[in-house]
């Protein structure tokens, strides 16, 4: 990001003098980085954009039409169902497929809940409240079978759970930059798989691309067709610097380490009287993400200690996903998330469970 | 084996002539991004000048990549 600020600070693409090419470099890197971390061999497959949720919006907008269906799960985020929402208003038929409280998906509904209309099936790889990861091969073999497309939100786990698009057949996937990759904010797009017809695929925005500049009409080929308009070049350099961080370490081994530590957090927590867990309680099955309450303690007042009195950030309410806390039993109250990243040790996870053993015995 | 011609690719959007790079570069055969030169087109962006010597190892990775490309075309000098 110092590189790109000190020593190239030009547009990307649009001219052809030198500082310009090398910030269409700096852009590229940071393509080549996304596309080796998530599985996919052509880099011009990524699209830019501010973050996860403009890349949903993207691959809903652009791909809903009124008529037709798309299916997703009970366990969505905010950034999956406004878009839904408000494109249901507009004639498009939503089915959600329920999960069960522990968070599993029912697949045999799903597949039953496709119709003749259903051209997408959208849904995240893991829940932002219980962190329980769905099962997104299974539902990308449903997908497959009825020559649907299948949408992924990768936001829970881009950067530290496997992911290989292309082998896992996902044909678009949402993905941000600030979160497991690593990355800052303000980076993050869609990725498009070759199944898209891009013809039926329409841009959010049309304008400048530094291509074709000789038409008005916006370019038909990637990633030009979806990025119009100055990007976000620093903030990808970033994003290309916190990947490379990433590979270096091996998502693999990222995932392992975050696993045990889960598992340490879930074991711990169940020894506090009273404490009630979201999820099934087994790290294998989730992201490190996990959601608690504390009977007779409002969520906002366990943060508010949490922060003052040791330190520890967490977020406290319904995370912008009402549906997954009405699926999970936790609606209106929400919840307590305690989540971590790769920096935490064990003394990290004892601390919080500490903290949390003593809010729950001073408010008994 | 080098030879004093060049060609250029042209491409249709910067990131396309920015993975050709990438790829050449990977395959230790020089390239340099120039301006489209104005009697080829009215675009504003860049296209990929090699060797002609290294006409078959651009056909070649432009085989294998699946890049897509306007054309490739003789320049002078």
């Amino acid at each position: 990001m110092v590189h790109f600020l000190e020593e190239v600070g030009a547009n990307p693409g649009r001219s052809a003098h030198s500082r310009s090419i090398e910030a269409a470099r700096v852009v590229y890197g940071a393509r080549e980085a996304v596309a080796e971390l998530l599985g996919v061999s052509d880099p011009n497959r990524v699209v830019f954009g501010l973050n996860l949720t403009e890349g949903l919006n993207l691959a809903l907008h652009g791909l809903l039409k009124p008529g037709d269906h798309v299916i997703t799960s009970s366990l969505e985020h905010n950034a999956m169902m406004r878009p839904l929402r408000e494109l249901e208003a507009q004639g498009v038929a939503v089915t959600l497929v329920p999960n069960t409280p522990a968070g599993a998906l029912d697949l045999a509904y799903l597949e039953a809940a496709i119709r003749p209309e259903t051209t997408l099936i959208a849904l995240n790889h893991a829940s932002n409240v219980s962190g329980m990861l769905q099962p997104a091969r299974e539902v990308a073999a449903i997908a497959r079978a009825h020559d649907l497309l299948l949408l992924v939100d990768s936001a829970q786990t881009a950067g530290c759970h496997p992911i290989h698009m292309e082998d896992d057949e996902i044909d678009l996937l949402a993905f941000t930059g600030h979160k497991s990759m690593m990355g800052p904010m303000g980076t993050g797009g869609l990725v498009i798989g070759s199944r898209v017809d891009l013809d039926r695929f329409k841009p959010l925005v049309q304008g400048g691309t530094g291509s074709r500049s000789e038409s008005e009409e916006q370019p038909a080929f990637l990633p030009d067709r979806y990025e119009s308009g100055t990007p976000n070049a620093v903030g990808l350099a970033g994003l290309e610097a916190g990947i490379r961080w990433v590979l270096g370490q091996t998502v693999g081994t990222i995932r392992r380490r975050e696993e045990k530590l889960t598992q340490y957090l879930i074991d711990g927590l169940r020894d506090i009287p009273g404490l009630i867990l979201s999820g099934r309680g087994e790290a294998a099955l989730q992201m490190p993400t996990v959601s608690l309450s504390l009977p007779g303690i409002p969520a906002s007042e366990v943060g508010l200690r949490l922060d003052e009195d040791h330190g520890i950030l967490c977020r406290v309410g319904l995370h912008c996903a009402p549906a997954a806390h009405r699926t999970l039993g936790t609606f209106p109250d929400g919840t307590v998330r305690l989540s971590f990243g790769p920096f935490i040790d064990a003394a990290g996870i004892e601390r919080a469970v500490e903290a949390l053993t003593r809010i729950a015995q001073n408010s008994a | 084996m080098s030879s004093l011609t060049h060609s250029v690719v042209l491409v249709y959007s910067t990131s396309h002539a920015i993975r050709l790079e990438s790829l050449l570069k990977r395959a230790n055969t020089p390239c340099k991004l120039i301006p489209v030169p104005r009697h080829l087109s009215s675009d504003c962006g860049v296209c990929v000048r090699f060797d002609d010597g290294n006409r078959s190892v651009i056909d070649r990775i432009l085989g294998q990549s699946g890049l897509e490309i306007q054309r490739i075309t003789p320049i002078p000098g």
